[in-house]
C-alpha cells in the first residue's frame, strides 16, 4: 500500500504542474492571517496592538468551538501567530490535539505544528496525543508516519514511551530511508529522555549506523555521540568503524548532495570527530588507529571557508584531546595559529577558544601568539576581550599574576552583564587568594575591589575563604599584623565615605575585620570605630544579616566606659526588634558590654583562628571537618567528575574518614569554581598552608632563575616560531604603543618559559623503552638461545566497591592478572669461555649500536670454573663468587633458584645499581656430560656455571615485575632442549631516590596528571610521627625526602632514570594522608601499594 | 563547584553534590545508606543527575524533593547534551519576532523574558562584530540577512562556527523554496518556514543535511496538500 502512495507521490508533480514554486505560491493576502498580519503592522502603539490581538484571538476562540471545522487550519495558524506575538492562547492548546487527531492530512500537518510549537514535554495535553501518534504510526501514508515521528522526536511523554515504542523500533525496518532516519531520532528522543528503556535495542543502532543512506548513519551518529560520552569503553571496538566512515567522507565518497559548499558532509565530519575524540581520550591504542584520518582531515580542510574552519577547529580539540602525537600536535597547533591570525572576528575568536583549551595541556603554545593575544585584549568588541582574558587566566602564574588580574578588573568594571561579572569575580577571588604574593597591599587592595564590583551577586563562599586567610595569618607575626592593619587602614576611610553605595557582603567583611582587628591600630578609637559602625545599622539598605554581623563586630569592641553610650543606644534599639537574630544580638550586647570580664572570656582577642575545642572533640572521635572546596576537591579530582575508581586497597576501617583525609598539597581549588576545566596552574608556589602563610624563601633568586621568556615575536614570524628558544628579543626601535605592547607581553607571559619545559616532560610520551637487546660479541662465544618475555603485572583498577572491600584481594588481583606481556623479544645470551674475554666485553658493549634510546645491552659473562667439582651442590655462597667482578661491590638481593632440569640449573638474582637494574642468572651445569650449544663453537663444560646479565627497564609499572625467559640448548645426543625461567623482581627494585628542590617539586606536582590518595598507618611511637615515617619509607623504599614542613613532607622518587613520582604526605587525624603524582599512568598506584606494604611490615 | 550537603529521602541517607556549571545542574550522589542501619558509611552506589537549564532550584535545599520527582533526569552515567541547541529565534530590525522554535522545555514567561533580553542586545550589535555572544551561561550565534536576525543559543563547548553554518543552510533552504526569500515570505507563510526547520533540525540536532532531501521531503509533502486543495476546489459545490 505503500508503495502506491509512493508511487501517487513521484506522479503527481507531472498531473499538478500548475505551480512549479510550491513555496511561493500564494503570499496569504488576502487570508485572514493576511489581514491581521497587515492589521498588526499599521498600527501604531502597542496598546492598539494588545486590543486586536484581543479582538482577534476572541473571534478565533468563538470559530474553534463551533462544529463547522472547516476553518481549523486557518485558525490554528492565526493563534500560533497570536501566540508568537505574547499573548496567550491556551483555549487553542486542546484544539490543536484535536486537529492533528481528526483533521485531513493537511490539517494534521498543522495541528502536529501547532502542538509542537504550543506544548512542551511535561505539558499534561501531551497524553491525549499518544492515540493520535500510535494511529498515525500505523498508517499506510507515508506523510503520517513521517508527521508522527516528527513530533515523537520533539516531544513525548516519558511513561508513554512503552506503548508507540515497538511501531517506532519496526519503522528501523523501513524501505523509505525518511521514515528509517525519523525513527532513528524518535529513538534517540527515548534514549534521552529514559535511557532504560531502549536499552535492548543497541544491535539496532549498529544496523543503523550501517544503513546504506548516510542520512540514516548520521543521525544514528547522536545516540553514539551520547551513549559514548556516557561510557567510552564500551563502544572501543566501533573505532575502526568510525575511522573508516571518516575516511570515506573525507575522501568524497558521498553523494554530492551532502556537500556543502563543496565540503564533503560538515556535519558528519564534525560529528564523527566528538566521539572520535571521546573514543581517543587518555587510550593510546585507540588513539593509534585514529592518527592517520585526523592527519587526512587537517590536510583536506585547505579551503578558506568557514565549514572548513569549523571543521579544523573540532579536528584540534580532537588532537588535544587524544592521546598524544607530536607530529599532529604540532601541526594542530599550526592550525591555530592560521585561526588566530585570521582578519576575520569570528575565526579570531574561535582561535582564541581553542587556545584558551590547548594551552592547558601546553602553555607555550601561548608564547607563540602572545602579540596577537595582547591585541585581542583591546578589543573593541567585548566577547573578544572576554575570551582573551578566559586564555589569560589559564597561563597565570605567580610572575604574572598581577598583571592579568589588573587587566581582569578593568574588564568588571566595564561589564555589565550579571553572569560575566559573578564568573569574572571568582576568577578573580581565586588567582588573588592562590597568589597573594609578598604585596600584602595588593591583596587586599584587590580583594577590596572584587567586593565592591561583585557585590551581593558573587558566591558567597568568596568572603569566607578571604576572612578565613585574614585570620589564619602568617607564620611571621610582624607580616600578619602589617596585613591586617593594612586591611584595617583601607576599611576605615571607605566608612567614613559613603557606605551606603558598598554592597552588603563588603560591608560584613568590613565590620568582621574592624570587630577583629581595629585595635591593631593604636591611633584608632574604638569609641569612633563604634560609631562608624552604629552608621552602617542606621542605613535604609542594611540588610538584617549585615545588621547581625555589625552588631556582633560591636560586641567586640566594646569597652563599657566612654562608649558605652552608643553601644546602649544601639542595644536598646534593637533589643525590640521583630527579627530574632537580631535581638539575640543585641541582648549579648548588651550583657557583655557591661560585663567586661565576662565579655573577655567569651571573646578573648585574637581567638577566632584558635579552636581548642575541635582538637579536643577530634580525640573524643569526632568526624574531621570538611570544608566545602576539599570535598569538592574529592569529587572533582579532575576536568570533570572522576569516575575512577577509588585508590588501591583501602583498608575496611579507613574507608569511612579515608574521603575526609585527603587534601591537596597545594590547596589549590578555593571553590569558587567558576572555572569550568580545571585550571593549569604551573609554577604555583605554595603560599598558603594550613598554618598561614608559608614564608617564601628568597622569592628573588627564583625570579632569576627562571629564564626570561623572550619577549616578543614579530607578528610575521608568529606562524614559523614554534621554538620558544629559537625566538629573538626584537630590540628594534619600535614606535612608542609597540612598545608599550611589547612591555605588556613580556609581563603576561613572564615566566611560561620555564613551564614548558616542564610541562614538557610531564607530557612527552614515553620513550618506548623496550627490553631491546642486540645479540652482541660474535666473538669465539658459543650462544643460548634465550627468548625473553618481559611480563609485567599490571594491577587493573578494579571496580570500586571491590577495592574498599579487603586489603587481600589486593594481592589475589595481583596474581591472577600477572601474564599481560608488554614486550617480547628474543635475545641471545653470549657464553663465552674465558673469563678475561668477558671482561673485555663487559665495557659498555653495544651502547655505540644503531639505537642510542636504548638501554643499556646486556652482556653475558661465562666463567668456567675449573676447581668446581660438584655444582649440584653449589651453594649461594659459592653463585656469590660468580657474581661479574664489577657488580660484587653493590648490595644485590638473594641467590634465588629458578628452575631446573636434569641437566641445567637456573639461578637468578637482582642487583641494583644506580641508573639501572641489574638481572643476573647463573645457569649451572649440572650434568655430566658437556652440553653442546646451537652454535657449534659454543659448548659448556660439564658442572661449570655460566653467567648471564642483563639490564631490565620498565616500560608500564607494576606492582611486580616478571622477567620470563627461555634457555635452549643441545644436549650432546643432538636433541635440542629448552628450558623455561621466570623471575619476579618487586617494583621497589627499580626505584631510585630523586634529588629535586621544593621549587621544582612544586612546578612538577603541577604538571603530573595521574595521581592516586591513600591514607597510611602512621608510626606513633616517635615524638615526630612523621619525620619517623617517612624515614622508614626512605630506608625502605630508597625515596628522596625533599622538605618537611609542620605536618606535612613531599617527598620524590623516580623509576630508574627518568620516570618521576612525587609524594606528598600530611598527617591528618592519626592517618598519614598521601597523594602521589606521576607524569607514567600507573606508577602512583604501584607505589603506594609498597608504600602501604612497607610500613605494614614494620 | 561542588556543593555538598546531606540528605535523607526515603530511608536513605547520604550525601549528595551539586554541581552547577554552563547550563546544566548535575547532582551527584554518593553514600547511599539505609539510615540507621550501617554504622559506616560506605559509597554504595553513585547516581547522577543531570538537568539541563534550571539552576536556581537545586541551590536550595528544601527543592531536593521538587527536584528529584521533577524535572530532573536520571542517568546511568554522566550525561550532558553538550552540543544541542537550546533555541532558535528569527526577529526582524524592528525586534519583531517571526520565529522561535524551543529545544529545551522553558516556561512561557521565561520564554518572553529571554526573546526581550536577547533581541535587544542583538540589536543592539555593530555590524562588525563578532557573531557570538556570551549571555548568561549559553553562547548565542547570531547572523543578519537583509532585514532579518537568525539567532541561535548553543552550549559553551559547542562549535560556534558550524551552528553560524546551520543557520546558513537554513536560509538556502528557505531561498529554494520560496525563491530569492524576503522577510514577507516568512512573515506569511510562517507555518512552511516552520516545517522546512523541522525537517533539517530536529529536537536540536541537525537531522538531515543535504539540502535536497529536505526539500523533497517538503515538497512532497506540499503537493499532497495542494492535491487535495485542488480537489476540494474541484469537487466543492457551486455556491
Amino acid at each position: 500500500m505503500s508503495d502506491v502512495v509512493e508511487k501517487t507521490l513521484t506522479a503527481l508533480p507531472s498531473l499538478l504542474s500548475l505551480d512549479s514554486h510550491p513555496g511561493s505560491a500564494k503570499l496569504s493576502s488576502t487570508s485572514k492571517l493576511g489581514n491581521l498580519i497587515r492589521g498588526i503592522t499599521e498600527l501604531t502603539s502597542k496598546h492598539e496592538e494588545e486590543k486586536l490581538i484581543q479582538h482577534e484571538l476572541l473571534a478565533i476562540k468563538e470559530q474553534v468551538s463551533s462544529p463547522n471545522t472547516t476553518m481549523m487550519k486557518e485558525l490554528m495558524v492565526r493563534s500560533i501567530y497570536c501566540e508568537m506575538l505574547g499573548y496567550e492562547a491556551s483555549f487553542s492548546y486542546i484544539h490543536a490535539i484535536k486537529l492533528a487527531q481528526q483533521g485531513t492530512v493537511l490539517e494534521k500537518r498543522v495541528g502536529y505544528l501547532a502542538v509542537s510549537l504550543f506544548l512542551n514535554e511535561s505539558h499534561e495535553l501531551l497524553l491525549l496525543l499518544v492515540n493520535t501518534v500510535l494511529k498515525d504510526l500505523q498508517s499506510t501514508n507515508l506523510i503520517e508516519v513521517c508527521m508522527a515521528l516528527t513530533v515523537v522526536s520533539q516531544m513525548f511523554p516519558k511513561d508513554m514511551i512503552p506503548a508507540i515504542l515497538p511501531l517506532v523500533e519496526e519503522k528501523l525496518n523501513h524501505p523509505k530511508e525518511i521514515i528509517r532516519r525519523k525513527a532513528v531520532l524518535a529513538l534517540y528522543k527515548f534514549y534521552l529522555i529514559a535511557p532504560n528503556q531502549v536499552q535492548h535495542i543497541h544491535n539496532k543502532f549498529r544496523k543503523a549506523l550501517c544503513d546504506k543512506d548516510p542520512g540514516v548513519m548520521t543521525a544514528s551518529l547522536h545516540i553514539y555521540l551520547q551513549m559514548i560520552q556516557e561510557n567510552p569503553d564500551a563502544y572501543k571496538d566501533l573505532t575502526p568503524s568510525f575511522v573508516t566512515i571518516l575516511k570515506q567522507v573525507v575522501g568524497g565518497k558521498l553523494p554530492m548532495d551532502f556537500n556543502y559548499h563543496t565540503v564533503p558532509a560538515p556535519w558528519l565530519q564534525i560529528q564523527l570527530l566528538r566521539i572520535l575524540a571521546l573514543l581517543g581520550k587518555n587510550d593510546q591504542s585507540t588513539s593509534e588507529v585514529m592518527y592517520e584520518v585526523l592527519d587526512e582531515s587537517l590536510r583536506r580542510a585547505e579551503m578558506n571557508h568557514n565549514i572548513t574552519y569549523a571543521i579544523l577547529y573540532e579536528c584540534v580539540k580532537c588532537i588535544y584531546t587524544i592521546h598524544p602525537k607530536s607530529d599532529l600536535l604540532e601541526k594542530a597547533a599550526k592550525c591555530i595559529g592560521n585561526f588566530v591570525l585570521s582578519p576575520k572576528i569570528n575565526l579570531k575568536y574561535l582561535g582564541l577558544k581553542a587556545l584558551t583549551y590547548v594551552v592547558q595541556q601546553d602553555p607555550k603554545l601561548a608564547l607563540q601568539h602572545q602579540m596577537t593575544i595582547i591585541e585581542c585584549l583591546d578589543h573593541p568588541d567585548l566577547i573578544i576581550k572576554r575570551e582573551t582574558l578566559e586564555l589569560l587566566f589559564r597561563i597565570t602564574n605567580a610572575q604574572n599574576v598581577t598583571v592579568i588580574v589588573e587587566k581582569m578588573l578593568e574588564f568588571l568594571c566595564i561589564s555589565e552583564d550579571d553572569h560575566t561579572t559573578i564568573d569574572l569575580v571568582g576568577k578573580v577571588a581565586e588567582l588573588a587568594e592562590k597568589y597573594p604574593l609578598k604585596y600584602n597591599e595588593w591583596f587586599i587592595e584587590t580583594m577590596n575591589t572584587v567586593f565592591s564590583l561583585g557585590g551581593d551577586m558573587m558566591q558567597p563562599d568568596i568572603p569566607n575563604s578571604f576572612l578565613k586567610l585574614l585570620s589564619e595569618g602568617f607564620d611571621s607575626v610582624e607580616e600578619d599584623r602589617k596585613l591586617k592593619l593594612f586591611a584595617v587602614n583601607s576599611y576605615v576611610p571607605l566608612l567614613r565615605g559613603e557606605p551606603g553605595k558598598l554592597p552588603q557582603r563588603f560591608l560584613q567583611v568590613i565590620s568582621w575585620v574592624l570587630g577583629e582587628y581595629s585595635h591593631l591600630r593604636e591611633d584608632l578609637e574604638p569609641a569612633e570605630v563604634l560609631s562608624l559602625l552604629a552608621k552602617l545599622l542606621d542605613m535604609k539598605n542594611s540588610s538584617s544579616e549585615t545588621k547581625s554581623w555589625v552588631l556582633m563586630a560591636m560586641t567586640k569592641l566594646c569597652k563599657g566606659g566612654t562608649d558605652a553610650s552608643v553601644t546602649q543606644e544601639v542595644s536598646e534599639t534593637y533589643s525590640s526588634s521583630l527579627d530574632t537574630v537580631l535581638r539575640q544580638r543585641a541582648h549579648e550586647l548588651q550583657y557583655l558590654s557591661q560585663d567586661p570580664e565576662l565579655r573577655a572570656r567569651v571573646l578573648p582577642r585574637g581567638s577566632c583562628g584558635n579552636f581548642a575545642f575541635v582538637s579536643e572533640a577530634l580525640a573524643a572521635g569526632a568526624a574531621p571537618y570538611k570544608p566545602p572546596h576539599q570535598r569538592q576537591e574529592e569529587l572533582d579530582q579532575s576536568k570533570a567528575l572522576s569516575l575512577e575508581p577509588y585508590g588501591l586497597s583501602l583498608p575496611i576501617s579507613m574507608s569511612s574518614c579515608s574521603i575526609t583525609d585527603r587534601q591537596s598539597p597545594t590547596l589549590l581549588s578555593m571553590s569558587s569554581g567558576l572555572s569550568g576545566d580545571t585550571l593549569k596552574l604551573d609554577g604555583v608556589k605554595r603560599v598558603w598552608g594550613r598554618e598561614g602563610y608559608l614564608a617564601q624563601r628568597e622569592p628573588v633568586e627564583e625570579a632569576a632563575q627562571v629564564e626570561v621568556p623572550s619577549p616578543i615575536q614579530s607578528p610575521g614570524r608568529q606562524g614559523e616560531g614554534d621554538s620558544l628558544h629559537s625566538q629573538t628579543p626584537t630590540q628594534t626601535p619600535t614606535p612608542e604603543p609597540e612598545q608599550e605592547k611589547q612591555q605588556l607581553a613580556s609581563s603576561l607571559f613572564v615566566g611560561l618559559a620555564s613551564q614548558s619545559s616542564v610541562s614538557l616532560m610531564g607530557k612527552s610520551e614515553p620513550t618506548p623503552q623496550r627490553f631491546r637487546r642486540k645479540a652482541k660479541g660474535q666473538g669465539p662465544g658459543s650462544s643460548f638461545n634465550a627468548s625473553e618475555q618481559i611480563s609485567s603485572s599490571l594491577i587493573s583498577p578494579p571496580s570500586a566497591v571491590d577495592n574498599l572491600l579487603c586489603n587481600n584481594l589486593l594481592d589475589s588481583n595481583n596474581a591472577s592478572e600477572l601474564a599481560e606481556q608488554t614486550s617480547q623479544l628474543s635475545q641471545r645470551l653470549t657464553t663465552a669461555n674465558g673469563t678475561c674475554h668477558t671482561e673485555a666485553e663487559l665495557t659498555e658493549p653495544d651502547t655505540k649500536g644503531c639505537n642510542p634510546a636504548l638501554r643499556r645491552d646486556n652482556c653475558v659473562v661465562a666463567a668456567d670454573p675449573g676447581p668446581h667439582d660438584d655444582p649440584g651442590r653449589l651453594t649461594e655462597v659459592c653463585l656469590d663468587s660468580y657474581l661479574p667482578a664489577e657488580l660484587s661491590g653493590l648490595s644485590h638481593s638473594e641467590i634465588a633458584p629458578l628452575c631446573a632440569n636434569q641437566s641445567l640449573n637456573l639461578s637468578a638474582c637482582h642487583v641494583q645499581k644506580e641508573d639501572s637494574l641489574i638481572l643476573v642468572v647463573f645457569i649451572i651445569n649440572s650434568s655430566e656430560s658437556a652440553i653442546q650449544q646451537m652454535l657449534p663453537a659454543g659448548e659448556m663444560t660439564s658442572h661449570s656455571v655460566a653467567v648471564g646479565q642483563y639490564s631490565l627497564t620498565v616500560k608500564r609499572p607494576a606492582v611486580h615485575v616478571e622477567v620470563v625467559g627461555t634457555v635452549s640448548y643441545q644436549l650432546p645426543a643432538g636433541t635440542s632442549q629448552s628450558l623455561q625461567f621466570s623471575y619476579k623482581v618487586p617494583l621497589t627494585s627499580f626505584i631510585r631516590p630523586f634529588v629535586v628542590s621544593t621549587e621544582e617539586y612544586g612546578t612538577m606536582w603541577l604538571s603530573f596528571s595521574h595521581d592516586t590518595k591513600q591514607n597510611l598507618t602512621l608510626i606513633n611511637d616517635n615524638q615526630e610521627p612523621l619525620t619517623a615515617t617517612l624515614n622508614a619509607l626512605k630506608k625502605k623504599l630508597q625515596l628522596h625526602v625533599v622538605e618537611v614542613i609542620g605536618m606535612e613532607g613531599i617527598v620524590a622518587c623516580r623509576l630508574l632514570q627518568d620516570l618521576p613520582c612525587l609524594m606528598h604526605c600530611r598527617v591528618n587525624a592519626g592517618w598519614l594522608a598521601v597523594w602521589l603524582r606521576s607524569p607514567v599512568p600507573d606508577l602512583p598506584d604501584c607505589l603506594i601499594y609498597h608504600c602501604q606494604r612497607a610500613l605494614q611490615s614494620l | 563547584m561542588f556543593e555538598v550537603m546531606k540528605f535523607e529521602w526515603a530511608g536513605r541517607s547520604g550525601l549528595i553534590a551539586f554541581r552547577s556549571s554552563q547550563s546544566f545542574v548535575c547532582c551527584l550522589i554518593s553514600a547511599l545508606t539505609k539510615a540507621g542501619t550501617t554504622k559506616t558509611c560506605q559509597p554504595i552506589k553513585i547516581i547522577m543527575f543531570a538537568l539541563v537549564a534550571n539552576q536556581k532550584v537545586v541551590r536550595d535545599w528544601p527543592c531536593f524533593g521538587v527536584v528529584l520527582g521533577g524535572s530532573f533526569l536520571p542517568r546511568g552515567g554522566y550525561t550532558v547534551l553538550l552540543f544541542k541547541m537550546q533555541f532558535m529565534l528569527l526577529f526582524s530590525r524592528q525586534g519583531k519576532l517571526r520565529l522561535q522554535k524551543w529545544y529545551v522545555p522553558l516556561s512561557d514567561k521565561e520564554k518572553k523574558k529571554i526573546t526581550r533580553e536577547l533581541v535587544q542586545t542583538v540589536l543592539a550589535r555593530k555590524p562588525k562584530m563578532c557573531s557570538f555572544l556570551e549571555w548568561r551561561d549559553l553562547k548565542i550565534v547570531y547572523k543578519r540577512y537583509a532585514s532579518l536576525y537568525f539567532c541561535c543559543a548553543i552550549e559553551d563547548q559547542d562549535n560556534e562556527l558550524i551552528t553560524l553554518e546551520i543557520i546558513h543552510r537554513y536560509v538556502e533552504l528557505l531561498d529554494k523554496y520560496f525563491g530569492s526569500v524576503c522577510e514577507l515570505d516568512i512573515i506569511f507563510n510562517f507555518e512552511k518556514a516552520y516545517f522546512i526547520l523541522d525537517e533539517f533540525l530536529l529536537g536540536g540536532e541537525a537531522q538531515e543535511t543535504s539540502k535536497k532531501n529536505v526539500l523533497k521531503a517538503i515538497e512532497q509533502a506540499d503537493l499532497l496538500q495542494e492535491n487535495i486543495d485542488f480537489q476540494m476546489r474541484l469537487f466543492a459545490a457551486p455556491s
